[in-house]
């Protein structure tokens, strides 16, 4: 496989997966339970999953370890298994993906607000991303996926984790906008611009958005970032808001709508396009199609 | 400037370490704990509620403004609760069970607070069961649910089943919110209101306790 960032560098756009959460509920993750749990307990799930969203054409398969920092492993009294949660969480989709998707790395926030704001210390914090990184690229990830941050300190914490212990593995960073009358913001404060600037400065390979209100709003965001970043964009919307139906939460954007707002994505200069909560393989096969 | 108005102003402008010492300075001034509490405390946590709605500012800044009317409230309360003034009402929040975001329910239990209730604040990854028992136990009229996975969700209809199951309908409300959380769905689960952001929890609050009082 050509690496990462050359493709990127020679125009390529690649395709992300979709949501894992929600594929571990309908396959017995139970609510209150640790999503990670499942990468020691039943890998076979975690292989499905990388295999669904494989075979649905994305280039990019997303690993079960978006909560395995040890900061948040802790509430689950499991920060002492960091190391072969993580682990497992790369070999799983490598036994499946490995050498024809990117195996992709994800780091979530700590679920800590940093000092003052909150009880997180940024030095733990740090050393925690570290930890879990240090995991994840001895397993085999290809990149490091940091992902829905919405404090841009702890977004520049991590990739210089990452920087500091995998420094021959890509870096992509994507947090979480909403839209304010002054334009977008994380409900923290960061703006668009700050954060392409601080994520390309703290060493991102890759900037953009993941999460938030949906695929026509991330048209906006990509926009706004290509006007402060030459560096490839990476975007990953939510099949919007989920709205209740019937007794159920259903996320309202098919994966028709989503391949069309791809395409807009995609002339906006979007590198990477891909799905974050709601999304499912038929999205994930949609956005293929779409693109190319 | 009227000391109350320089409270609310201190809140507004982020002077958490001032607020203390202005409640203080009132009180020597012979003003009234409950005028603090409404003209200087509430007054400024509303702009600043206002201000975060609005994303004129953001969380950080109402951490910083929550931080000094806490530190104004603390002196407040002994002298509130001597004069038997009543709270703006009780309730009793958390992040159901399953849940442990607790960021968007700390920032509802700070706007509640500096909307002068009385706020027990059971976590997060809270059952069921613990939500109506701290209700009876502590006489509050309001639970307040917080839910950021469509997973969790269904947990705050067994909440509104509890509350019915245990005869407390119409005596206990509960409002419910979250990202993924809608009017449809609190109608759908029976639960009394739903606030789509903090600062409309605390109005929706507010409507519940006038109209169960």
């Amino acid at each position: 496989m050509r690496s990462l960032l050359e493709r990127l560098a020679a125009g390529e756009v690649l395709i992300g997966d979709g949501a894992w959460g929600t594929l571990l509920m309908t396959r017995g993750l139970k609510p209150g339970e640790a999503p990670e749990v499942i990468n020691l307990s039943r890998p076979e799930v975690l292989e499905e999953i990388a295999w669904l969203y494989l075979e649905a054409g994305a280039d990019l398969v997303t690993t079960n370890s978006f909560g395995g920092s040890p900061a948040r492993l802790r509430r689950y009294g499991l920060d002492a298994q960091t190391e072969a949660i993580n682990r497992a969480a790369v070999e799983a989709v490598r036994r499946v993906a490995g050498g024809r998707a990117y195996v992709s790395a994800s780091v979530g926030p700590s679920g800590h607000l940093l000092k003052p704001y909150g009880d997180g210390d940024p030095a733990e914090i740090g050393a925690g991303f570290e930890r879990q990184i240090r995991a994840l690229a001895e397993a085999g990830a290809d990149l490091v996926c940091i992902e829905t941050m919405i404090d841009l300190a702890e977004a520049v914490l991590a990739v210089r984790a990452a920087r500091a212990v995998a420094p021959a593995l890509p870096v992509m960073a994507t947090m979480t906008f909403e839209r304010t009358r002054r334009g977008f913001f994380t409900v923290m404060g960061a703006s668009i611009e700050q954060a392409a600037r601080e994520l390309g400065e703290a060493g991102a390979d890759i900037v953009g958005s993941n999460c938030g209100n949906g695929s026509a709003v991330m048209v906006e965001i990509a926009r706004e970032f290509r006007a402060h970043t030459g560096r490839p964009m990476a975007i990953q919307p939510n099949a919007g808001l989920p709205e209740p139906r019937g007794g159920e939460t259903v996320y309202p954007e098919t994966p028709e709508f989503m391949a069309e707002q791809a395409k807009a994505l995609v002339r906006a200069g979007v590198a990477i396009v891909g799905g974050c909560c709601g999304t499912t393989p038929e999205h994930v096969r949609a956005l293929r199609a779409a693109v190319g | 400037m009227d000391i109350l108005k320089e409270i609310a102003a201190s809140l507004e402008r982020g002077e958490d370490d001032r607020v203390a010492g202005l409640v203080r300075q009132a009180l020597e001034q012979r003003c009234a704990p409950l005028d603090i509490l409404n003209r200087g405390l509430i007054a400024g946590m509303d702009v600043v509620g206002e201000q975060f709605r609005k994303r004129e500012i953001f969380l950080p800044d109402v951490l910083i403004a929550a931080r000094g009317m806490y530190a104004g409230l603390d002196l407040l309360k002994p002298l509130l609760a001597r004069e038997g003034v009543p709270s703006a009402g009780r309730i009793v929040l958390g992040s159901v069970h399953g849940d442990l975001h607790d960021i968007g329910k700390n920032l509802v239990a700070i706007m509640l607070k500096g909307a002068g209730f009385d706020v027990l604040d059971l976590g997060a990854d809270v059952p069921a069961q613990r939500f109506v028992d701290a209700a009876q136990e502590h006489g509050a009229t309001v639970i307040g649910l917080s839910a950021l996975l469509t997973t969790t969700m269904p947990v705050m209809k067994e909440v509104v089943d509890l509350v019915r199951a245990r005869g407390l309908a119409g005596r206990v409300k509960v409002i419910v919110g979250g990202a993924p959380v809608s009017e449809a769905w609190a109608r759908e689960i029976g639960a009394d209101a739903h606030g789509y952001d903090a600062a409309n929890a605390v109005e929706r609050v507010r409507a519940l306790v006038a109209a169960g009082a």
